[in-house]
């Protein structure tokens, strides 16, 4: 795989950000995420090449952690919130419509790349629970029966 | 800006600021904490500029967009300074309405809270029983400052904790103040901060770190994200305290990535005090240099642990070492580094202002000061809280978040995130602190307080925080990795019908073991939800496991939903809101459910009519059987 040349550049300028300072792989990582919207393979390998850091290594931090994706996220985000106070008032009854509708399981891209589904940890909104967050639009309060009308508004 | 070099200068600078504010100019402040900002609040905020423009009233108006208020109950929250008027629930349209009565120094009564018990409006935030109860000394300046201006944080009084520390007392003073304040770690186990403060003080290594743990990962918890969004202010100065008394001259913020607004105030918030000179070399002239970097963390629970965090820090994957020798003593690259969470720092700076013996004045005999919770779940008042330690779990429910929605009847009360526990009705006059929490099993935790009703399942609950633990739970000790599964194993199976004799014992067993030798407290802590749930709950265990049944009705696999003839009034309403089209049925034909789509969500028995009831749930019994093509014709009675 040949990497672009302006997605070299992008991952310098992230890097360059950093000079000097030690221990930054995480941020660096974080900064591409933000960028590109998932980890790249080649884009690794440039990280990999520029903080003489090992491939493996790169790819254990990129793994453990649930801000970095490895696997191109689709065109809308789609967050259902599973806190405790969502779950307590009907979360995971959201979340299993959603799947059901998307056809995916949480933390999967549908085929057309159309929709990522991901399960949150708390979105810090417990008075609008059960919650469901698509590009960052809150949907709150929000009952089993709207789920599929609001997943059919976004195109 | 001029850099101060005094406490003088400090002084100077916020008589300066105080004497351009007129006290008695009217100040519209608009939530803009997570909660409002879900409702909408940057909407409301537009509103209010353009229409403060458009009536022309800009120099007779301020208007200041500020952290969380609390009550996110009913956002997006609008308070009118120097009154404190209290607008509930405001949307765009109401926003003229509001401008042009403040500018006429008038009240909008139908924005004013309720008083659900007397039925009358209450004009002032102080007079809403939800603020009341409250002793809001660290999370009440939130309402008043706008979290992006340092100008705002010095008006309040702000860093002069930090010019009488470094001005007036020594590092030793500075610290056996704070110890003899009592002031217990407010992120989890409540270690005496001072103590830990005078460890890394006294450990050899010229190089010491200073850190504000903001990974706030429990889910249910937002009150460290709403001081860091709020007022990030009060957080460094309790920071660079502690540098000081500590003697160490480098800060770190570690804050979750999935909190942006909160990292962009701290940023901000940093530049403002170093253009100040409150933070950098020679702060305040004082001699002492000290600075402040933030770590974004990238979203895992387990890196909230100390030495979890401390590796995440140096950029490595963010997993817990044994700790033999405590961070306090090494911890960043092997140096001393004391860390506490958001709500441990920001009590600093009121401890050094106040003194310890006004500190220690509120609370409870072994826990001093006040405790800041998120009231979440089955709870009307839904919000941020913050009480002196030892009120009752009765009058922060019931007081403050004014009992349980829909008449329904409390259940239990979750403290301590994943590693707490659920505490039964039986013991809600329990006063809140440290040591009573732990005595029943649970525990403070970072302020979690998830209300469940009689519609929570017990078991359901510490499935689905076993749930969260496997999956946080980093894979490097044996006993957490396996061991959580295994446990959640076996709770999968006792909810969906498959539980049998003798799994109750073996999940005590596995518990004693997790708890005893995993490698870090997530482990450690990880059966407290089955422990504490077995305690108060068995019943509710025995239940699934021996009739089959769910006495909550939750647990789907042994759940059904059935629609008695005899009540049913064919009205569609169940049938066209379904969202599986599991329900047949015409005008004139009584509804029956098909068990074989049914997905029980529950959505038909939330929208029956009650004066029908006619959708009854079944758990433990077999579904009886749908009546024949003739019994479904419908008589009406007309």
């Amino acid at each position: 795989m040949v990497i672009e040349v302006d997605k070299v550049d992008k991952v310098d300028q992230i890097i360059d950000q950093y000079a000097g300072e030690e221990g930054v792989l995480i941020q660096v990582l974080l900064d591409v995420q933000r960028e590109f919207n998932w980890i790249p393979n080649d884009v690794i390998k440039r990280i990999s090449e520029r903080l003489q850091i090992p491939i493996s290594q790169i790819y254990r931090v990129a793994s453990f952690y649930k801000a970095m994706s490895l696997t191109p996220v689709g065109r809308h985000l789609v967050q259902v919130c599973l806190g405790t106070a969502c779950h307590v008032r009907g979360g995971p009854k959201v979340l299993d419509k959603a799947e059901q509708m998307l056809d995916i399981k949480a933390g999967d891209t549908t085929k057309d790349m159309k929709f990522t589904l991901q399960r949150v940890n708390c979105l810090g909104c417990c008075a609008l629970g059960p919650v469901m967050v698509i590009d960052g639009e809150y949907h709150g309060k929000l009952p089993v029966a709207k789920v599929e009308e609001i997943l059919e508004s976004y195109d | 800006m001029a850099r101060l070099n005094s406490t003088s200068d400090l002084e100077e600078l916020r008589q300066g600021i105080l004497s351009q504010r007129d006290p008695t100019k009217p100040c519209i402040t608009i939530c803009s904490g997570t909660g409002c900002h879900a409702y909408g609040s940057e909407n409301v905020a537009a509103a209010f500029r353009t229409e403060i423009e458009h009536q022309g009233l800009a120099e007779q108006i301020d208007i200041r967009r500020t952290g969380c208020h609390g009550f996110c109950e009913r956002g997006t929250l609008v308070v009118i300074f120097p009154e404190e008027i209290c607008y509930c629930n405001v949307q765009p349209k109401d926003v003229a309405e509001v401008v042009a009565q403040t500018a006429r120094g008038n009240v909008v009564e139908r924005l004013l809270y309720t008083d659900a018990a007397t039925g009358e409006k209450v004009v002032h935030e102080h007079e809403i029983p939800f603020y009341k109860y409250q002793t809001r000394l660290v999370l009440g300046n939130n309402t008043k400052l706008d979290p992006k201006s340092i100008d705002d944080y010095l008006a309040l009084g702000g860093y002069s904790a930090l010019a009488k520390a470094l001005l007036q007392m020594t590092p030793e003073q500075v610290l056996e103040e704070v110890k003899k304040a009592n002031l217990r770690g407010r992120g989890g186990g409540g270690f005496p901060a001072g103590r830990k403060w005078e460890t890394s003080r006294n450990a050899p290594d010229e190089i010491k770190y200073v850190i504000v743990n903001a990974d706030e990962g429990d889910p249910g918890a937002y009150m460290d994200r709403s001081l860091m969004e709020g007022n990030p202010h009060s957080v460094l100065e309790g920071l660079v305290i502690a540098g000081y008394a500590i003697g160490s001259h480098e800060g770190y913020i570690y804050v979750r990535q999935e909190y942006p607004l909160a990292v962009e105030n701290v940023t901000m918030a940093i530049r403002q005090a170093e253009e100040y000179g409150l933070l950098g070399e020679d702060i305040l002239g004082s001699g002492f240099d000290f600075k402040i970097k933030v770590h974004r963390g990238a979203g895992a629970f387990v890196s909230g642990e100390s030495s979890a965090l401390m590796t995440a820090i140096e950029g490595r994957v963010g997993e817990p070492r044994p700790k033999y020798i405590r961070t306090a003593i090494k911890g960043i690259w092997d140096r001393p580094s004391n860390l506490n969470n958001v709500e441990t720092w920001a009590n600093v700076p009121l401890i050094i202002n106040h003194g310890a013996d006004w500190f220690s004045s509120i609370g409870t005999e072994g826990s001093k000061g006040t405790k800041i919770f998120s009231l979440v779940g089955k709870v009307n008042n839904t919000g941020l809280v913050e009480v002196p330690m030892g009120l009752t779990l009765k009058e922060i429910i019931y007081n403050i978040g004014g009992g349980i929605p829909k008449g329904k009847r409390f259940k239990a009360v979750q403290t301590g995130g994943p590693s707490g526990g659920c505490i039964p009705e039986s013991l809600i006059d329990t006063p809140v602190d440290f040591d009573q929490l732990t005595k029943l099993g649970s525990m403070m935790g970072s302020g979690g307080m998830i209300v469940m009703d009689e519609d929570t399942c017990m078991v359901d609950v510490a499935k689905y925080f076993l749930d969260f633990l496997a999956d946080e739970s980093c894979g490097k000790c044996v006993p957490c990795r396996e061991g959580i599964k295994r446990m959640l194993e076996i709770l999968t199976d006792i909810t969906e019908g498959r539980g049998k004799e003798g799994d109750i014992e073996l999940l005590e067993e596995l518990a004693e073991v997790i708890r005893d030798v995993s490698l870090c407290a997530l482990g450690a802590t990880a059966p407290n939800p089955v422990l504490s749930t077995l305690r108060y709950f068995r019943d509710e265990y025995e239940a699934h496991i021996a009739e089959k049944r769910c006495p909550a009705y939750v647990c789907k696999a042994l759940v059904s939903y059935y629609i008695e003839p005899d009540k049913c009034q064919a009205c569609m309403i169940c049938l066209r809101n379904c969202p599986a089209e599991a329900i047949s049925g015409t005008k004139n034909q009584i509804h029956v459910i098909d068990q074989s789509k049914c997905t029980k969500c529950g959505t038909c028995f939330d929208v029956c009519p009650p004066r029908f009831g006619a959708v009854k749930r079944l758990s433990g019994e077999p579904v009886p059987a749908a009546p024949t093509a003739k019994e479904r014709v419908l008589a009406r009675s007309k």
